[in-house]
């Protein structure tokens, strides 16, 4: 059988054009996608049956769901400060779910913007965001900027779908019609097959981006020969190519949320192209990582008036990055259980965090077996979101798409573990009180 | 002989193929490895393959080098993963997000093996 329009289950850009071939009931050929996405719609070794152990060095033992879920429940239940930790691979459903269960244990929620683009977050409500679609983006841009991402590699169809070599309503000739510059640290694929590559020296962006607000404002005379590593010259010039484009967007990603000046990097480049948009029109986006972290941004914003790094234990929402972020609490030793639930703590947090959680019981809801496994000491296997099962995920531009379900499992869903683990978290709560 | 660099972490294609595929061998040829320049190999006396242990304020690591020449002379890579999360900085400076970027590393060549990973969440339990 031959599935049309399937959208794509990987990264930001939520693909929505990719043929999949299944072959009772299996997937036997994905054409449209990119490596990632292939491999990820074909599937890899999966987590078979729940397990559970008390000792973290100890083997599991396969248990039944209820058990596992029971036994999650109990652990949630009892807990001070559980941290519910990862949501962005999963479809809008069970994020909704999620929230609700924070809200029962009275945790803390997070999600996988905590180490991606939660510094993002905080530039917005600094600044706002002057932003569009990736369907506007692809129509219009004249002048594209690439600022510490590397699509060629976290985002391989990016390129092709929306930002460079498709062919726009405005932009006739594809690549042809539209400048290509790369500000990066290094150069990466990306910044190869750009018009200019800029390199800025690691931790100096907030700079170079002061400099060019400089250079835009006319006010060049207050620029020294060198900022962030790039001549005065080409500052002038970049400043320039700036101000004469009709439509520029700016696509930004970890080169700037991760290094040096954080949420003040993104902070700084909003206030770029509001100043932009003086001279032409201008907006920046964010390229998210997961395909639907942006969903979990939305959900939990519009259930709790906050994106992510949810606290509430006073039985209201409280939101601090800093504070509430997931490595600060497990940095703190505030910790006393975590879930973490479609989303890799194991394998992306600083292995001094990640030791933190080796010392209370961890619940892991995952298709997979990866580091967060071996942290845990329940593991409870659920179907893959947007092969397995369908639901709202939210591209990177915050449109919202319906994720299909391509093969049938036997796996229940997150939101059926989710939905089974508050009725028994509301069963233990009420009995105690 | 050891190298002074600042080391950054991020994606890449075949980090991003076997995100769901973590205790494979394709995981850890896809994560477990420091990039640098062929000049800062040579400094370091080593080829492609070799063993380099990084170690930082936080931690230390031992993975194979490997060489990309778009690296300006210094900084020094591996993909996201456990491997380049044994040395990155979990201080948030009161924002919520790590460190991952921008941390001064020493780079040494290593005989001592690359760790599987589960050996390298084996030493956080």
């Amino acid at each position: 059988m031959i599935i049309k329009d399937v959208l794509c289950p990987f990264c930001g850009c939520l693909c929505d054009d990719l043929t999949v071939e299944v072959e009772d009931n299996k997937v036997i050929d994905v054409q449209h996608a990119c490596k990632i996405g292939t491999s990820k719609i074909k599937g890899h070794d999966r987590i078979k049956a729940p397990m559970m152990r008390d000792d973290k060095n100890g083997e599991f033992r396969e248990v039944s769901y209820d058990e596992a879920i029971n036994e999650s429940a109990k652990i949630l239940a009892n807990s001070k400060r559980p941290l519910l930790y990862g949501w962005a691979s999963g479809v809008c459903e069970m994020m909704k779910k999620g929230v609700l269960l924070n809200e029962e244990v009275g945790g803390i929620i997070d999600n996988t913007a905590s180490v991606c683009h939660g510094p993002s977050a905080l530039g917005v409500q600094e600044k706002g965001l002057p932003t569009g679609t990736l369907g506007q983006f692809a129509n219009r841009a004249d002048l594209v900027v690439f600022w510490g991402c590397n699509p060629v590699q976290a985002h391989p169809r990016h390129m092709s779908r929306y930002s460079v070599f498709n062919k726009g309503f405005f932009a006739g000739k594809g690549r042809k019609s539209r400048k290509i510059v790369v500000f990066d640290v290094r150069k990466t694929d990306t910044a190869e097959m750009a018009d200019e590559y800029v390199q800025v020296n690691p931790g100096e962006d907030y700079m170079v981006m002061s400099a060019l607000r400089a250079i835009i404002a006319d006010k060049a005379d207050v620029v020294p020969d060198s900022v962030g590593g790039v001549p005065k010259e080409k500052l002038v010039e970049l400043g320039e190519a700036l101000k004469g484009a009709k439509f520029g967007i700016v696509y930004f990603g970890m080169g700037l949320t991760q290094s040096r000046g954080k949420y003040k990097n993104i902070d700084n480049a909003v206030s770029l192209i509001t100043e932009l948009n003086a001279h032409g029109k201008h907006s920046i986006i964010p390229m998210r990582g997961h395909y639907n972290v942006t969903g979990f941004g939305q959900v939990c914003a519009w259930e709790t008036g906050f994106v992510n790094a949810v606290d509430m234990s006073r039985g209201i929402p409280y939101y601090n990055p800093g504070e509430t972020c997931s490595n600060d609490l497990l940095m703190r030793e505030e910790i006393d259980s975590a879930m973490v639930i479609a989303g890799d703590a194991g394998a992306h947090f600083p292995a001094q965090s990640i030791a933190r959680m080796g010392k209370v019981p961890v619940i892991q809801v995952d298709p997979f077996h990866n580091p967060t496994t071996e942290m845990a000491n329940i593991v409870i296997p659920t179907k893959v979101s947007g092969v397995e099962l369908e639901g709202t995920a939210y591209r990177m531009d915050s449109v919202s798409l319906r994720m299909r379900k391509i093969v049938d499992v036997d796996f229940p869903s997150d939101e059926e573990v989710l939905d089974k683990i508050i009725a028994k978290v509301r069963e233990i709560k009420g009995a105690s009180s | 002989m050891n190298l002074n660099a600042t080391f950054i972490s991020g994606r890449t294609v075949n980090q991003g193929c076997n995100l769901e595929n973590k205790t494979s061998q394709a995981y850890f040829d896809a994560a477990a490895y420091c990039e640098m320049n062929s000049k800062d190999a040579s400094s370091l006396g080593i080829e492609s393959g070799n063993n380099v242990k990084v170690t930082t304020d936080h931690g230390s690591v031992v993975v194979p080098m490997a060489i990309c020449d778009g690296n300006p002379d210094g900084l020094v890579f591996i993909p996201m993963g456990p491997w380049a999360n044994a040395v990155v900085d979990p201080d948030t400076k009161g924002c919520g997000m790590p460190g991952y970027k921008g941390i001064s590393a020493v780079v040494e060549p290593t005989d001592e093996k690359a760790p599987t990973m589960p050996e390298l969440m084996a030493r956080l339990k």
